[in-house]
C-alpha cells in the first residue's frame, strides 16, 4: 500500500491530521545567551543570568539558530520573509523563568511551504522560532503539577532554540502522519540541524486531529495528542484517536476540544485537565530584540551551502548504486546511515554489498545496542576491508559475519581479528583434496549410494558431505572449492 | 573641609585625584560622612555600600601611588538607582517582591563606570519598578526633597536626584521611561539627561518597559552629566537594541555657545493644562536668554503631544506586564508559599507589590488582551508614530526644542498619592520623548517664590545629543542657578 492510499475511511468518516513537530536546533549555544546547548550535564549547570531570566537581563539573538532556520526554509520549500519579529507569549509557569516565551506570532521566520512524501504534498503553514522551557521533575504520585509533593527544575533546557514547525490539515491517516514526521525528520538531520531524537526530547511531535463525515468541507472539532515519543508511539496514538473520535460521534456524543496524553502503556488517549475558557497569551512583539531580517547575500550563502535532501540522495542511490527503492529508503531513513554506506563505498567497496551488510547485519545490531553509525566500533573502513577479505577469498560469507561480529564487539581491525583467530579460509586445493579423499573414504556406502542416486538424493548427500567438510575445518574451508573438489571426485574417480 | 570636598563637581573631584589635591579615600570619606548625616532624614540611599567604597578608594590611592593611569572618573564617588544589578550588593528596584536579592551579576553601566575608576557608595531609592513622580511608591519609604524636606524629589529617580542636590555624590544614575530622570532633577534643582534610546545598555537595567526604558546621568552642572554619559555610553554587544554607531563626544561643545542655533518653543507644553504660571514665566525668560545669546527661538506645535500621556500609559505598562511576571516566588526574592504553584505565585506577587505597581500590571495585562490589543496596545503603537513623525516635522526647522521639564515645582508629600491622574500629569512634559526614543535633559534654571527649582527641558532629535548640550550648557550658564547650594552644611 502507498502512502498515498493509505488513507482511513472508517464507516464514512475521514480524519483530519495536523502535525506540530518541535525540534530542539543544535547550536553550540542557546538562542538568547552564550550557554552551551548540549544534552544531559548536571542539573542548573548551563545556565547564566539570561537563560535564567534574571532582573535586568537581555536576550541577544544567537545567529546560527536564524541560520538553521532558513536551512530548514530552503529543505521545506519555505519562504523567508524579509522581516521577521519576535513575540512573546505571555503565560506562568514554574519552568518557564521570565512567565513568557520568546517566540514568534504573525511574523514568522519562514512560511508556506511544502514536503512531497511519495507523491503525497503536504502543506507546511510555517516554520517559526523560539526558546525551550525548562525541565520539570515533578516529585509525587501522580508524575504531574498537579498533585506533586513539590517540583525540581533543571533549566539547563531554558533557552536551547527551538523551530516549531507547523503542517498544514492535509494528512489523512496515522500511516500518512507517520510518514510525514519520518520524511521530516530524515530532512532535518540530512540538514544538520537537530539530533531529531524523539526518544530524548530534541524532535517532540503534537498532533491535531478531527474527524469529518467524507464529502464535507468544514472541520469538525479538534482535539490536541501530545506525548508521543516514538514513530510507533505516533501512528498508535493518531490511530487510536480516530477511532475512539468516530465511536464518540456515532455513539451520538460530542468531540470536546481539548489537550489529551497519548499513554503508552494502555494505548490510549487520556483527557488532561481541561482549561476553563480559551487561552489569551497577550502576544506582543518583544521590544528587547530588534526584528530579523537576513540579508540577500547571507541567503544567497545559505541556499548555495545546502546539503543533498532525502529525496535527491534516494534517487542518486538507487541509480548510480543500482540497489533498491526500499534498502535506499532504509539507508537514507536511519539517521547516519547512508553517510556510513556512503565512506565504505567512497573507500572502494561495492555498493550493493556494502549495501546488503549495511542494512542487514550491523542494523541488526545497531537496532539491539542503539548506538548511531557514527558510534559503531566497525568502521565504513573496517566493512570496506573485511569485504575486501571476502572477494579476494581469505574468508567466507559466515566467517566475514564471524568477523564483523568480533570487530563490532572489539574494535580491533579485521585483519588483526583474523590472524589472531586464525580464521583465514583455506582454498588450498591440495590441502582440502586430502580431506576430501579421507572424508569419501570413510563413507564408502554413501559414495556408491550419490553415485546411483537421483539429484534429490544427490543434492541431500552433497549438503551431508559439505557439512562434514565445514565441520572439519571449523568453517575455514572454502566453500567453493571444496564444493568443486567434492563433485569432481564423486563424479570422476 | 569636608561641605568643600562635597560641594565640588565630579570635574573637580577627578581633577584633585589626579593632581594629587585629594586622595579617594578623602573624597569618599567625606562623602559618606555626608551621606551618614544626612541619609536618615532624606533617605536617598537603600544600601550604603561604605566598606567596598573605602576599600576601592584606598586601591585607587594605590594605583595612583604607583604612578599608574586610575581612568577619567577615577576617585569620584557615585549612586545608583537600585534597578541597576551589581553583582553581590542588594538590588530592590524599590520593591519589597526583591527585598534580599543579591545579582550575580553586573549591570553594563556599572561595569563601565568602575572600569574608569568610579566608586559607587551605593544604592538609590526609586518608586518602586520605576513607577512613579514622587518617589511615594517606594516600598521603602519616600525619599524627600533636600530644597524643601516636606517636598517631594520627585520620580522615579527620586533617590539620585535628591543625593546629587544634597552633596551626597556628584554623579548617580537613574533611569528615565516617561520622564523618571528629567522629572526628579527639575524638581530637586539638578541636571538630568535622558540620552537617545540605544546609546546607553540596558543590560542589567531592572525592566520596566523595555521600549522606553533609558539609562542616564544626573550632575549638579551640564559638565558634570557630559562626563558621566560619556563613561557609559556606546555599543553593548548584550542589549540588542543598543546603536552600534559610536557616539560623538558632547563635553567638547559645551563652550560652543548657541549662535544660529534654533531653539523650537513647543507651543503645547507653554501652555499646558496646570502649568504654575512661575514655570510658565521661566520658560519666557530661558527663551529670551538662549536668544539672546544667539540663537533663533521661535514657537513650534507638536499637535500629538497631547495624547502622548494617553498612549504612554498603555504601552508602558502592557510591557510592564510582562517584564514583571517573572516575579512570581519560583526562583528568587519573595516567596509566600500557598498550597499549590498557582497560589504561590499569586499570594507572592499579592504580598510583593504595591498600589500603583498592581495598578499598572492590570492596566496592561487588559491593554493586551484578545479583543482589547488593536483598540489599546495596537492604537498606542499608532500615537507613537505619529509623534514621532510631528517631531520630524518640528526638527525640520529646528534643532532642538524646549519646554518646562515639569509643570509644577516640587509638591507636597501625601498631596497626590491618592490621585493617581494627578501624579500621570506631572509627567506630562516628557513622556512624548520616550514614545519618540529621542534624547532630552533638565536643566535647573531658577526658583519659584518658596525657593523650589524650577527645570528646563531641552529635547533634541535622536542622536542629537551634541546640539542638546550646546543648548543646556548655554542655558546654565545664562540662568546663575547654584546647584550647589544644598550640598554642604545642614540642608
Amino acid at each position: 500500500m502507498t502512502i498515498a492510499e493509505a488513507t482511513t475511511v472508517i464507516d464514512g468518516w475521514e480524519p483530519v491530521i495536523g502535525l506540530e513537530v518541535h525540534v530542539e536546533l543544535k547550536t553550540a549555544t542557546k538562542m538568547f545567551c552564550g550557554c552551551r546547548n548540549e544534552f544531559g550535564g548536571a542539573p542548573n549547570t548551563h545556565i547564566c543570568p539570561v537563560c535564567l531570566g534574571l532582573p535586568g537581563s537581555l536576550p541577544v539573538l544567537n545567529r546560527q539558530a536564524v541560520e538553521f532556520a532558513m536551512r530548514v526554509g530552503y529543505a521545506l520549500n519555505l519562504n523567508i520573509p524579509e522581516r521577521s519579529v519576535f513575540h512573546r507569549k505571555n503565560y506562568f509557569y514554574p519552568d518557564m523563568p521570565k512567565d513568557f516565551q520568546t517566540s514568534q506570532y504573525d511574523e514568522p521566520i519562514t512560511e508556506d511551504g511544502w514536503i512531497d512524501i511519495e507523491g503525497v504534498r503536504i502543506g507546511i503553514e510555517r516554520a517559526h522560532l523560539e526558546e525551550d522551557t525548562g525541565k520539570s521533575t515533578h516529585v509525587g504520585t501522580s508524575g504531574r503539577i498537579h498533585g506533586a509533593e513539590y517540583s525540581l527544575i533543571d533549566y539547563n533546557r531554558a533557552g536551547v532554540p527551538l523551530l516549531e514547525i507547523v503542517s498544514r490539515p492535509d494528512i489523512r491517516s496515522a500511516a500518512q502522519a507517520r510518514a510525514y514526521v519520518a520524511e521530516l525528520r530524515a530532512v532535518l538531520f540530512a540538514i544538520g540541524v537537530s539530533d531529531v531524537k524523539m526518544e530524548e526530547g530534541s524532535m517532540r511531535v503534537d498532533a491535531n486531529i478531527s474527524v469529518r463525515p467524507v464529502g464535507r468541507e468544514r472541520f469538525g472539532t479538534r482535539a490536541e495528542i501530545k506525548n508521543m515519543n516514538s514513530l510507533r508511539s505516533l501512528e498508535r496514538a493518531v490511530d487510536y484517536e480516530i477511532r475512539r473520535q468516530i465511536t464518540e460521534l456515532e455513539s451520538g456524543g460530542t468531540i470536546v476540544q481539548e489537550t489529551r496524553h497519548w499513554n503508552e502503556d494502555d494505548g490510549r488517549t487520556h483527557s488532561m485537565r481541561s482549561k476553563e475558557g480559551a487561552d489569551d497569551y497577550r502576544y506582543f512583539p518583544e521590544p528587547d530584540l530588534v526584528p530579523v531580517a537576513p540579508s540577500l547575500s547571507w541567503r544567497e550563502e545559505v541556499a548555495a551551502q545546502m546539503p543533498e535532501l532525502p529525496a535527491q540522495r534516494r534517487a542518486r542511490l538507487v541509480e548510480r548504486w543500482g540497489i533498491s527503492a526500499d534498502d535506499a529508503d532504509v539507508l537514507v531513513a536511519v539517521a547516519g546511515l547512508a553517510d556510513y554506506a556512503e565512506s565504505a563505498v567512497d573507500a572502494g567497496a561495492d555498493p550493493v554489498e556494502v549495501t546488503k551488510w549495511v542494512t542487514g547485519d550491523l542494523l541488526g545490531r545497531a537496532n539491539e545496542s542503539g548506538l548511531s553509525p557514527a558510534e559503531w566500533k566497525v568502521t565504513p573502513h573496517y566493512l570496506t576491508e573485511t569485504l575486501a577479505l571476502v572477494a579476494d577469498g581469505t574468508l567466507s560469507r559466515n566467517l566475514a559475519k564471524t568477523v564483523l561480529d568480533k570487530v563490532w564487539e572489539s574494535g580491533d581491525a579485521p585483519s588483526v581479528v583474523v590472524d589472531r583467530e586464525g580464521m583465514a579460509q583455506v582454498s588450498d586445493s591440495d590441502e582440502l583434496g586430502g580431506l576430501v579423499d579421507a572424508l569419501l573414504a570413510e563413507h564408502p556406502d554413501d559414495v556408491v549410494r550419490y553415485r546411483e542416486g537421483d539429484e534429490k538424493s544427490q543434492k541431500k548427500l552433497l549438503g551431508f558431505f559439505m557439512g562434514q567438510l565445514m565441520k572439519q575445518t571449523r568453517g575455514q574451508g572454502n566453500p567453493g572449492v571444496l564444493n568443486q573438489l567434492l563433485r569432481d571426485k564423486l563424479n570422476g574417480a | 573641609m569636608t561641605d568643600a570636598i562635597t560641594s565640588k563637581t565630579a570635574a573637580e573631584l577627578a581633577g584633585d585625584f589626579r593632581d594629587g589635591t585629594l586622595s579617594a579615600s578623602e573624597i569618599v570619606d567625606a562623602h559618606l560622612d555626608r551621606i551618614e548625616a544626612l541619609n536618615p532624614e532624606l533617605n536617598a540611599f537603600l544600601y550604603i555600600d561604605a566598606d567596598r567604597a573605602r576599600r576601592r578608594a584606598a586601591d585607587l590611592d594605590a594605583v595612583r601611588a604607583a604612578g599608574n593611569e586610575a581612568g577619567a572618573l577615577a576617585g569620584v564617588p557615585i549612586g545608583l538607582k537600585d534597578l541597576l544589578c551589581t553583582e553581590g550588593i542588594p538590588t530592590t528596584a524599590g520593591s519589597k517582591i526583591l527585598k534580599g536579592w543579591r545579582p550575580p551579576y553586573d549591570a553594563t553601566v556599572v561595569s563601565r563606570l568602575e572600569a574608569q575608576g568610579a566608586i559607587s557608595l551605593g544604592k538609590l531609592n526609586m518608586d518602586e519598578f520605576a513607577m512613579g513622580s514622587s518617589n511615594e511608591n517606594s516600598a521603602y519609604g519616600s525619599v524627600k526633597n533636600p530644597w524643601d524636606t516636606s517636598k517631594v524629589p520627585g520620580g522615579s529617580s527620586g533617590g539620585s536626584a535628591a543625593a546629587v542636590a544634597a552633596g551626597m555624590v556628584p554623579l548617580a544614575l537613574g533611569s528615565d521611561t516617561g520622564g523618571s530622570i528629567r522629572q526628579p532633577a527639575a524638581l530637586c534643582g539638578v541636571v538630568g539627561v535622558k540620552p537617545t534610546y540605544g546609546r546607553v545598555s540596558r543590560y542589567g537595567v531592572i525592566a520596566f518597559a523595555s521600549s522606553l526604558d533609558q539609562i542616564g546621568p544626573f550632575g549638579r552642572t551640564v559638565a558634570d552629566a557630559a562626563f558621566m554619559l560619556e563613561a557609559i555610553w556606546g555599543y553593548d554587544h548584550f542589549d540588542s537594541t543598543s546603536i552600534e554607531e559610536p557616539p560623538t563626544p558632547v563635553g567638547s561643545v559645551l563652550d560652543d555657545g548657541v549662535q544660529g542655533l534654533r531653539v523650537g518653543v513647543i507651543s503645547e507644553l507653554a501652555n499646558t493644562e496646570g502649568l504654575q504660571p512661575e514655570v510658565a514665566a521661566a520658560l519666557q525668560r530661558s527663551a529670551g536668554q538662549l536668544a539672546a545669546a544667539g540663537a533663533i527661538v521661535d514657537e513650534v506645535s507638536v499637535p500629538s503631544i497631547e495624547y502622548g500621556l494617553s498612549a504612554y500609559y498603555l504601552i508602558a505598562p502592557a510591557e510592564a506586564s510582562s517584564n514583571l511576571a517573572r516575579y512570581d516566588g519560583i526562583r528568587y526574592g519573595l516567596r509566600v508559599e500557598g498550597p499549590d504553584t498557582a497560589a504561590t505565585n499569586r499570594l507572592t506577587r499579592a504580598a510583593g507589590f504595591g498600589d500603583e505597581v498592581k495598578r499598572r500590571i492590570m492596566l496592561g495585562t487588559y491593554a493586551l488582551s484578545a479583543g482589547y490589543y488593536d483598540a489599546f496596545y495596537g492604537k498606542a503603537q499608532q500615537v507613537r508614530t505619529l509623534i514621532i513623525d510631528d517631531f520630524a516635522r518640528a526638527y525640520e526647522r529646528f534643532d532642538v526644542l524646549l519646554s518646562p521639564t515639569s509643570p509644577t515645582t516640587a509638591f507636597g508629600l501625601g498631596d497626590k498619592v491618592d490621585d493617581p491622574l494627578a501624579m500621570y500629569l506631572s509627567d506630562v512634559c516628557t513622556i512624548a520623548t520616550n514614545l519618540a526614543g529621542a534624547p532630552a535633559m533638565s536643566v535647573p534654571v531658577g526658583k519659584d517664590a518658596h525657593g523650589l527649582p524650577i527645570g528646563m527641558q531641552i529635547l533634541a532629535p535622536a542622536l542629537g545629543e551634541r546640539p542638546m548640550f550646546q543648548a543646556g550648557a548655554a542655558l546654565e550658564a545664562a540662568a546663575s542657578f547654584n546647584a550647589a547650594e544644598k550640598t554642604g552644611g545642614a540642608l
